[in-house]
């Protein structure tokens, strides 16, 4: 068990939960209730990462963290490194590829809530911010925890984006699939197996709490 | 007539049409009543801050909520009003409790829950405070929401399609409970309304709308004998409202005499002092309309009048309005008794009425 991997990966993991949350709730939110031109087209762009071959999008954003990108030259300006191979530059490709995770579950969450029940809550006097505390947040939350635990479980598994973006530098861009994949190259299968089950067991649990939560959704409504 | 609480004026094109001016009065129940579409449930949205239609006003209390020209619109949580969703709209991760105390935001924190049970109990709702609205039927869930509308204490209360969602037993104890809320409100009532009966039992004064217009106003009993409105006419069940007064109770016979501006009624025996004032409905296919008074009938009431409208309909039947003194009286009848009996404006009837049914606005 290559423990630096796993941990790498715990914390990309929880780094990318903890970006995508502000930024799934404003989207998620604003995707079920506002109307505006070019939905159509934000929401495909949301869903692309799922479709996208991974290489494709670690092609791209190795091409955009790179020497001769604006963005790259900003970024080593700045900080003097590179985010290509870098633990950063694995988050922010760690982001984006979990975008159509996060948002979609946040986004259907908020469309699940009756129209009337909010305009109930401004007809009770609560300003927007209240309504959105106390009848949006709790009535979502179950959608939202299950963005949040798909982006965490999907960031421990991904591999080809980071293989692009990030390399296999231990401890700052080997994470467990990576690890998994470098230890079958080496023929050492024993220690293949027990991370791979390690990953088949959380994402197996991610799954269970999934479920479970969009069950309760289902009973509140009942 | 005491002055307008509310007044309000609206006008637009699209999406949804609307051309129309009102105004309130303080504990009057005001219907809008209208087929789906003609824009009643827009209206109440517009009162409430939720639809801000192109153009208007809306003044409550000397306040502006919307100006159009001075391009002034006041949200809906800084408008006081209370509105009972068809829906109901209850939030459904709080208790019956939490819902209501949501709408005291008012009210310092620690005097919440106490002013929320009492306006529970007020509802008769006492016992199911701990209980979340899947837990409630749809008779109780009402009932929170005209809590939860209630704790605002609002300067105008909405009542959407209210029992639109109830079953007919329910229904009738939500009536006697809504007629005996509005004894203790000061504040005008607005009822949206696609059910005549509802109209009858509860409102005041009532505004028929039809694409967003107004094409007829006035109070319960004149609108009710208007044959010539087809929502009216459609209106079978209706019939003819009459404001009505006590006078004495026959306990040998078992009859109450209602004094009417139709003359004396019968009815059957009502629990009220002399002097009550009552609400009598006479449903239209109760009026049997005869051309002189028969001998040795069942019913109770014949009143002498003139024919003062025939509006056929495609059935078959006809919408007979009968003037009683200054009471118009309808009749349903068949086209076959029309022409028999030549019932045709200023054509003297008798109309024999076969049911009264008493209600007490207010009690």
């Amino acid at each position: 068990m290559d423990w630096e991997a796993f941990l790498l990966s715990i914390e990309l993991g929880i780094a990318t939960v903890l970006c995508l949350t502000p930024l799934a709730l404003w989207a998620g939110r604003a995707l079920a209730y506002r109307d505006f031109r070019g939905k159509g087209f934000v929401e495909a762009l949301v869903a692309l990462p799922l479709l996208l071959p991974p290489t494709v999008v670690g092609f791209y954003l190795l091409v955009a963290f790179g020497r001769h990108s604006p963005l790259g030259q900003a970024v080593e300006a700045l900080t003097g490194q590179l985010l290509a191979f870098s633990f950063e530059g694995l988050l922010i490709a760690s982001i984006l590829v979990n975008v159509p995770f996060a948002f979609q579950p946040v986004q259907r969450a908020f469309e699940a809530i009756e129209p009337s029940v909010r305009e109930a809550g401004a007809v009770s006097g609560l300003t927007p911010w209240r309504v959105f505390l106390r009848i949006e947040l709790p009535l979502a939350w179950p959608g939202i925890v299950t963005g949040l635990v798909l982006t965490f479980a999907h960031t421990l598994g991904e591999f080809g984006v980071v293989l692009m973006v990030g390399g296999a530098i231990p401890g700052e861009t080997k994470t467990i699939a990576i690890a998994i994949y470098d230890r079958v190259q080496a023929f050492d299968d024993r220690s293949a197996n027990i991370m791979a089950a390690t990953l088949l067991v959380l994402s197996l649990a991610a799954l269970g709490i999934t479920n479970t939560l969009s069950r309760r959704i289902g009973r509140r409504r009942g | 007539m005491a002055d307008a609480v509310l007044s309000a004026a609206f006008r637009q094109e699209a999406p949804i049409p609307l051309d129309l001016a009102f105004d309130l009065r303080p504990g009057e129940v005001t219907a809008l009543f209208g087929a789906s579409g003609s824009g009643k449930t827009t209206v109440l949205r517009c009162l409430a801050g939720l639809y801000r239609p192109r153009t208007g006003r809306i003044g409550c209390n000397g306040a502006a909520w919307f100006d159009s020209d001075a391009d002034l619109w006041v949200p809906p949580h800084r408008r006081r009003v209370g509105l009972v969703f068809q829906d109901y709209a209850l939030f459904p991760h709080m208790t019956a409790e939490a819902n209501v105390a949501a709408a005291l935001g008012h009210l310092p924190k620690p005097e919440r829950p106490a002013r929320a049970r009492e306006l529970l109990s007020l509802v008769h709702l006492d016992e199911f405070t701990a209980r979340r609205p899947a837990e409630l039927s749809g008779g109780q869930r009402q009932r929170v929401a005209v809590a939860r509308a209630l704790a605002r204490d609002p300067e105008v209360l909405l009542l959407d399609e209210p029992f639109s969602a109830l079953d007919r037993a329910v229904r009738v104890s939500l009536y006697a409970e809504i007629e005996a809320l509005r004894a203790r409100l000061a504040c005008p009532i607005v009822l949206v309304t696609h059910d005549f009966e509802e109209v009858a039992r509860l409102a005041d004064r009532v505004l028929v709308l039809d694409r967003g217009r107004i094409i007829a106003e006035g109070d319960v009993g004149t609108i009710s004998t208007r044959a010539d409105l087809p929502i009216i006419a459609a209106a079978a069940e209706a019939g003819s409202v009459w404001e009505a007064t006590m006078v004495a109770t026959l306990a040998d016979r078992r009859l109450s005499v209602l004094d009417t501006a139709a003359g004396q009624l019968l009815a059957p025996v009502i629990a009220a002092a002399p002097g009550t004032r009552l609400r009598v409905r006479i449903p239209a296919r109760d009026v049997i309309l005869a051309d002189r008074v028969p001998e040795g009938l069942s019913v109770h009431n014949a009143l002498a009048g003139t024919v003062d409208a025939v509006a056929p309909d495609r059935s078959g039947l006809a919408d007979v309005v009968v003037a009683v003194g200054p009471a118009r009286l309808r009749a349903h009848v068949t086209e076959d008794a029309v022409a028999r009996l030549g019932l045709a404006p200023g054509r003297p009837v008798v109309a024999l009425v076969k049911s009264v049914a008493v209600t007490r606005p207010g009690a």
